[in-house]
C-alpha cells in the first residue's frame, strides 16, 4: 500500500471521536435501510432490486440509443445537451457559459460528478464563485475539504467544528446546536440564491423516454438551484440514464429506503426544460451535461459494465466493515467505500492505486445491500486477478510460498492431520518482525482451536 | 468529429453495437399498487405526514378548510396560489392573505398556500406542479407551507401516480413530489427541520368540496 494511505488510514484508526462518528452515523443509516427494506415494511424489495438491475443492464446495453432517445426529448422541451469527453470539456462549456451570461456567482446543488470533475476549484481559478448549498457540503466547502461520505459528506464534523467554522468564516454568534447552526446556514444561503445567474445541480435519474432530469434531496437546495437562478445546468454521467418515467416507480422507492431508510425522500423533482410559456417562473434556459470522463471505459468490460449500475445510495458505505474503521479519507478518490474500490481502478486505471482492491475482506455485504444487485466482490476479484496477471501487484514471495504449501496439504489429508497441529502453535508465537512483519501488522490470527473438527468428529462417532 | 460523435462511437464500439442495430424491448413496467377507498386513504396519509412531523387536517366543507387555514395562520403573512379549492374555501379573501406571487413577495412571505395535482396515501406526499396557478417557489421559500386538498385527489402511493400520469414531463416543466418538512441530518446526524424549504407543513383534505356545509356528510 502507498505510504500516504498507511498514515490516512493509521490517523483515522488512532482517532477515537472520529471512529465514534462513523461508527453511529453509518450505524443509524445502516439501521434505516434495514427497517424500511423488511420483509414486512417492503415485500417487494427483492423483486425490485433485480428488475432495477435488468433496467439497468438493459439501458447500459443499449446506451447509444438512449442518450439519443434522451437528447431527442430534452431538446423538444426546449433544453440543450452538451457531450463532453472529459472533465475539461464540462468545466469549459460552464465558464463560458457564465462568462457570456456576465455572472460570477453559481450555486450548486450536492453532486458527486462535479467533484469528479473538480468544478468548483477550477471556476474559482477563473474568478467565478460556486457556492455549495446542501448543508454538509456548504460545511465542508468553508473548511476546504472534500466530502466523507456519499450521502453524509460532513459526518466527521462536531458541532463544536462547525460553530468555530461559522464564526471564522460567516462572522455569525458562537451556536452550538444543530438548529442555530442550520438557521445561520439557511440565512447565509438565502442570499446566494437570490443572486446567483446560474444554478449548477447533478441529477440521480435522466429519463429518456421525456427528456428529464430527476432530481432526490431533503433539504429543498437543489429546488433552489434549479428554480432560482436564470440558467440552470445538470451534469450527469451518462450512466444515468433510465428508458421510461415508469420505471421512476422501481428506483425511487429502492434509492431513499437505501440511502436513508426513507420510502420517499422530502422532495423528488422532475424536471423537463425551462420555464414555459405561461409558467410563472423557473430557469430560462436549461443544459444538461452528458459527461463521458471514463464512464465508456469502464462499459467496454461486459463483465465489470455492472459498476455503472449504481445510484449513489451509499448503502455499500453504511454496511462495509472496512468503511466503517478506516472513513472517507482514506479512498484515493471522490468515491469511497466498496463502489469507490471498483471505480477508481476502472475510472483511473490499475496502475495508480493497485492496492486497493486488495484492501477488502470479500466479506459481500455491499453485495447484499446493493439496490441495484451489483456483484462488488466480484469485480473486486477481476481486478486483482488484473493486476496480478500485469504484473504491477506482485504477492510476496513468503506468501506465494505459505499459499502453495497450504494447497498441498489440504490435498494431502493425513499429512495435513500431522502437520496441522504444529503448525497452529507455531502461529500463535510467529514473530512480528522479517517477512511476516507487515501482513501480521494489519491483522490478528485467530486462537485455533486445541482439538480439531475431525478429532472431535471421530471421538463422537465412538 | 465533435464531442458527441466521439462519445456515441465509443459507446457503440464499448458495446460491439452498430449505429442503427435494433433495440428489444426493455422489461415491463413495474408498478405496485392496490387501491384502498378513499376514507382510509385520507387516515393513511394523515398518519404518514404526521410521522414526519407534518399536521393534517380532515374536514368536510369548505367552510371548515377555511377556518383550519386562518387558525393555522394565526396572523401570519401569507402567499395563496390561484387554485379554484382556495377560492371555494375562501382562503384568498382572508385578512393576511394575498396572491401577489413575485419572487420577493414569496421571499418575505411567512407562510405560502396552496394546493396539490395529487396526495400520495402511503408516504404522505403532495403533487405539486409550476405552473399558472403555482410558482415554483410559492412553495418553497416561505417557511410554512399550507395545502388544501380535495379528498378525491388521494392516491394510493408513488406507483399509482406514475400509473394514472404516465407522462410528468407534459404536466409542466416542473412537477415535484413534496413528503413531508424540508430537513437534514447533516450536523452530527441530529435532525433538523426547514433547511432551505419549509419546516412547518399542514396539509388540509376536505371530503367534499362542492356541497354546500351540511353536517349530514356520509363518511362521518
Amino acid at each position: 500500500m502507498a505510504e500516504p494511505y498507511q498514515h490516512k488510514i493509521a490517523n483515522a484508526l488512532g482517532d477515537p471521536k472520529l471512529q465514534l462518528a462513523i461508527y453511529s452515523a453509518t450505524g443509524r443509516l445502516a439501521d434505516g435501510r434495514r427497517r424500511t427494506v423488511s420483509t414486512e415494511a417492503f415485500p417487494d424489495y427483492q423483486e425490485l432490486r433485480q428488475h432495477a438491475h435488468e433496467i439497468k443492464k438493459h439501458t447500459l446495453n443499449h446506451l447509444d440509443f438512449y442518450l439519443q432517445e434522451l437528447e431527442r426529448n430534452v431538446e423538444a422541451r426546449g433544453g440543450r445537451v452538451i457531450w463532453a469527453r472529459d472533465g475539461q470539456e464540462a468545466r469549459a462549456f460552464i465558464r463560458n457559459l457564465a462568462r457570456e451570461r456576465a455572472t460570477n456567482l453559481i450555486v450548486k446543488s450536492k453532486s458527486m460528478t462535479t467533484e469528479e470533475i473538480h468544478l468548483n476549484e477550477h471556476l474559482a481559478q477563473d474568478g467565478i464563485e460556486a457556492v455549495e448549498t446542501d448543508l454538509g457540503e456548504y460545511i465542508l466547502q468553508l473548511a476546504g475539504e472534500k466530502p466523507f461520505h456519499i450521502i453524509a459528506p460532513a459526518l466527521h464534523k462536531t458541532r463544536e467544528d462547525i460553530a468555530h467554522l461559522f464564526e471564522r468564516r460567516l462572522h455569525a454568534a458562537h451556536e452550538t446546536t444543530p438548529e442555530r447552526l442550520t438557521a445561520i446556514a439557511r440565512a447565509a444561503l438565502r442570499e446566494k440564491f437570490l443572486e446567483a445567474g446560474i444554478g449548477i445541480t447533478g441529477a440521480n435519474f435522466l429519463v429518456a423516454d421525456s427528456g428529464m432530469v430527476v432530481l432526490v434531496e431533503n433539504e429543498g437546495n437543489a429546488r433552489l438551484s434549479c428554480s432560482a437562478p436564470r440558467i440552470h445546468v445538470a451534469v450527469s454521467g451518462i450512466e444515468k440514464v433510465i428508458p421510461r418515467a415508469q420505471d421512476l416507480g422501481v428506483f425511487l422507492n429502492l434509492l431513499g429506503r437505501s440511502a436513508t431508510g426513507q420510502p420517499l425522500s422530502v422532495y423528488t423533482s422532475f424536471l423537463s426544460g425551462p420555464r414555459r410559456e405561461g409558467e410563472l417562473d423557473g430557469p430560462e434556459e436549461f443544459y444538461l451535461v452528458l459527461l463521458d470522463n471514463g464512464r465508456t471505459k469502464v462499459l467496454a468490460d461486459a463483465e465489470k459494465r455492472q459498476s455503472l449500475y449504481c445510484i449513489r445510495c451509499g448503502a455499500c458505505l453504511n454496511n462495509c466493515p472496512v468503511y466503517r474503521k478506516i472513513g472517507g479519507y482514506s479512498y484515493p478518490w471522490v468515491y469511497s467505500g466498496p463502489i469507490g474500490k471498483i471505480l477508481t481502478p476502472q475510472f483511473m486505471g490499475v496502475h495508480q492505486d493497485p492496492w486497493l482492491p486488495f484492501a477488502s475482506s470479500l466479506c459481500g455485504a455491499c453485495a447484499e445491500v446493493c439496490p441495484v444487485k451489483i456483484e462488488i466482490p466480484k469485480i473486486l476479484l477481476a481486478l486483482r486477478a488484473e493486476i496480478t496477471e500485469a504484473g504491477i501487484q506482485k504477492g510476496g514471495m513468503v506468501e506465494k510460498l505459505a499459499f502453495r504449501m497450504w494447497a498441498w496439504l489440504m490435498r494431502h489429508p493425513r499429512i495435513y492431520e500431522r502437520v496441522a497441529p504444529v503448525a497452529a502453535a507455531a502461529a500463535s508465537r510467529l514473530p512480528r518482525a522479517g517477512p511476516l512483519k507487515a501482513w501480521l501488522s494489519q491483522r490478528d490470527l485467530p486462537p485455533l482451536a486445541r482439538r480439531s473438527f475431525r478429532q472431535l468428529w471421530r471421538e463422537r462417532r465412538k | 468529429m465533435n464531442s458527441r460523435e466521439f462519445i456515441l462511437s465509443r459507446v457503440r464500439a464499448a458495446l460491439g453495437r452498430g449505429a442503427a442495430d435494433p433495440v428489444p424491448e426493455p422489461p415491463p413496467v413495474l408498478l405496485r399498487f392496490a387501491s384502498s377507498p378513499p376514507p382510509d386513504r385520507a387516515e393513511k396519509f394523515r398518519s404518514a405526514l404526521e410521522a414526519l412531523g407534518g399536521k393534517v387536517a380532515i374536514v368536510n366543507t369548505p367552510g371548515e378548510a377555511g377556518a383550519y387555514v386562518e387558525s393555522a395562520l394565526a396572523g401570519r403573512r401569507a402567499i395563496a396560489s390561484q387554485a379554484p379549492i382556495l377560492e371555494a374555501c375562501g382562503i384568498d379573501s382572508l385578512p393576511s392573505v394575498t396572491t401577489e406571487h413575485s419572487r420577493q413577495a414569496c421571499a418575505a412571505a411567512d407562510a405560502s398556500i396552496t394546493s396539490a395535482e395529487y396526495a400520495l396515501a402511503e408516504t404522505g406526499t403532495l403533487v405539486v406542479s409550476a405552473g399558472l396557478r403555482d410558482s415554483r417557489m410559492v412553495s418553497l421559500l416561505p417557511p410554512c407551507h399550507i395545502a388544501v386538498i380535495e379528498r378525491s385527489k388521494i392516491l394510493e402511493n408513488l406507483d399509482e401516480f406514475l400509473d394514472v400520469c404516465r407522462q410528468p414531463a407534459a404536466q409542466s416543466s416542473a412537477v415535484v413530489l413534496i413528503t413531508g418538512p424540508s430537513r437534514t441530518a447533516d450536523i452530527e446526524m441530529r435532525l433538523v427541520r426547514g433547511v432551505h424549504g419549509p419546516g412547518e407543513i399542514h396539509v388540509v383534505i376536505v371530503n367534499n368540496v362542492t356541497a354546500a356545509p351540511s353536517y349530514a356528510s356520509e363518511e362521518t
